[in-house]
């Protein structure tokens, strides 16, 4: 495992700089409690303060404590990140291992539907489902999930449709294999890379979507200590109070540039073709 | 060929048939609808009184009807090219569209270009010079572009160019026909975000598609028969990497005019976001159901143009 964790290392330095900030934009997320020095919804000090020995980052538009939010604000976006993530790619591969292995009218079918949905602008989608669902973390969630699922559906269904054409998925069929056996014990580990491909790389992508739902004002309620509800709220005092805009910006940037790091080294690890130098 | 095109074709209408029901099901699942915010809007009268306002707008928009007598009445509309009325403009929604669609239109073509300029090449470099300082330079700065929210750049951009520069973008929309430079002065700051934004995955993929052909024997050919570097990237490598990264850019170029929300919505350029974002908060459902629809044709058509594209140019997938 160390090993393992070494080579990767020198061969992905990019990638181990983004496992580094991940991981500590895990840790910020578990320990945020204690971390914080006050509590993310507290309004106890004056608004627009600048930042100071006793508010390293301000205080925003109605004396809430900045550094606290922000801290406060890597759970939200890391939770919201991950279930979505989570749920929806996951339903989505199962999705598309089951169509790509039926085949036939229900997978036309099931086709048409990824389709219309990948055919809605995403934000648009988002928005209205958040206008349908009300404003929540968890219909935050519910919105990504929806959003992602296609996508998930239409990448593995292309992965299991090579696989299921493979003479070892025929050899097992030959071999009196049951259908679920050859799904679970040969379709579905053969599509894990693409899967764990899928997760890495989406996660950032969900929290960007969470922070630009709260920018049109369709996301977490303003109240949450969302990045994204923290930087509108700073875009709007952003002559009088630009560390509202500077340090959650800050922090969103630089938890996706990790996972963004993170998942591209994981895409590159996967395909075998990018390995090794110029030939 | 000609069937392949027809197969594509067909294929349009239960997809177009998804997304118009889609949205059709969902605007009306949004709690509260056009009466209501008229009326609580204006209403100082009885409650008595504001709920028989209510119920005549309702009937005389037709939202009384049950909702798959609408639906078939909006998409019989649409049909025959009638997306009818707007209920917050009150005029026809094609006179909207016909204001906004190429507004949108023209931000998306700039947004593209800049990015193929920029990313393709950034790309290339990567690819060529792998693992040297200068990969792992382009891939972060590609990488910054999509870590960056659209609306902190755009943020960021306003509030430098107004503090830096003093000088702040026009905020009042000139078409390109009428006055080009004010027009481009306005439109060149979200074309750049958006593009910077998108670059990423574009040079991304030129890098790994790139890498890969550089990896062929032809291409170890055309350098073993002493051609210059420059001759064997460009002329042998980068043109048989560029297919997948054509489809790719179309795949966004496509997805942009729907994509472009945000940054219409922070350098003022009235586009089909902002209109699209407008009528959702009121229940504008013609106006909704109608850009959407627009948006998701223009995607799907985009898509289609590009694989025909790829067909044409590699023939291995012409005639599979």
């Amino acid at each position: 495992m160390l090993a393992a964790a070494g080579r990767f290392a020198l061969r992905q330095p990019l990638g181990t700089a983004g496992a580094l900030v991940v991981l500590a934009l895990v840790a910020v997320a578990v320990l945020a409690p204690q971390l914080a020095p006050h509590g993310p919804k507290e309004t106890a000090f004056a608004p627009y303060l600048a930042p100071s020995a006793e508010f390293p980052m301000g205080t925003d538009q109605v004396g809430r404590d900045v550094l606290s939010r922000v801290i406060w604000g890597a759970r939200l976006s890391l939770y919201v990140g991950l279930a979505s993530v989570v749920v929806g790619i996951t339903l989505g591969a199962l999705w598309g291992v089951a169509t790509a292995y039926f085949g036939g009218i229900s997978d036309l079918g099931s086709q048409r539907v990824v389709d219309s949905l990948m055919a809605l602008p995403p934000i648009i989608l988002a928005l209205a489902l958040m206008a349908a669902l009300g404003q929540s973390v968890t219909n935050v969630i519910l919105a990504l999930i929806i959003l992602l699922t296609p996508t998930a559906a239409r990448t593995v269904r292309a992965v299991a449709l090579g696989i299921a054409a493979a003479p070892y998925i025929e050899a097992a069929r030959a071999a009196g294999g049951s259908q679920w056996r050859i799904i679970s014990r040969h379709l579905i580990p053969n599509c894990l890379a693409s899967y764990i491909v899928l997760l890495t790389t989406n996660v950032s992508y969900a929290i960007v979507v969470e922070a630009s739902l709260s920018f049109i004002g369709a996301g977490a309620p303003p109240d949450e200590p969302s990045w994204g509800g923290m930087l509108t709220a700073g875009v709007q005092a952003i002559e009088t109070a630009p560390w509202m805009v500077f340090f959650p910006g800050l922090a969103i940037s630089l938890a996706v540039f990790g996972l963004n790091l993170l998942g591209d080294s994981i895409r590159d690890v996967t395909d075998p073709r990018l390995r090794g130098g110029l030939g | 060929m000609r069937t392949y095109v027809l197969r594509r074709l067909v294929l349009f209408v239960p997809t177009l048939l998804g997304v118009s029901i889609l949205i059709f099901v969902l605007m009306r699942l949004v709690p509260g609808d056009i009466a209501e915010i008229l009326v609580y809007q204006s209403g100082s009268e009885s409650s008595a009184i504001q709920q028989k306002q209510i119920r005549q707008i309702r009937q005389e928009l037709g939202l009384d009807r049950p909702v798959v007598v609408q639906y078939l009445a909006w998409m019989g509309g649409a049909l025959r090219g009638d997306f009818g009325q707007s209920y917050m403009q009150r005029r026809p929604v094609s006179d909207i569209l016909r204001e906004r669609v190429p507004r949108s239109m023209e931000l998306a073509l700039l947004t593209l270009a800049i990015a193929v300029v920029w990313a393709v090449p950034l790309g290339v470099v990567s690819a060529v010079r792998q693992n040297s300082a200068l990969d792992y330079l382009a891939r972060v700065v590609s990488l910054s572009g999509l870590s960056l929210p659209l609306f902190v750049t755009g943020a960021l951009i306003l509030y430098g160019l107004g503090r830096i520069f003093r000088w702040m973008p026009p905020l009042e929309f000139v078409s390109f026909t009428e006055n080009p430079l004010e027009n481009l002065k306005q439109l060149i700051w979200p074309a750049l975000c958006q593009a910077y934004y998108i670059s990423a995955p574009i040079s991304r993929l030129t890098r790994s598609e790139m890498l890969e052909v550089i990896r062929q024997d032809y291409v170890r050919t055309a350098r073993a028969k002493g051609l210059r570097e420059r001759a064997v990237v460009y002329r042998h490598a980068l043109r048989n990497s560029l297919l997948p990264v054509v489809t790719f850019i179309g795949w966004w170029g496509g997805r942009l005019l729907g994509g472009l929300v945000i940054m219409e919505l922070i350098f003022v350029v009235p586009g089909m976001g902002t209109a699209l974002v407008q009528a959702v908060s009121q229940r504008d459902y013609p106006t909704v159901q109608a850009m959407i629809f627009v948006m998701a044709l223009v995607f799907l058509a985009v898509n289609l143009v590009v694989d025909l594209a790829y067909a044409w140019l590699d023939p291995r997938i012409r005639y599979a």
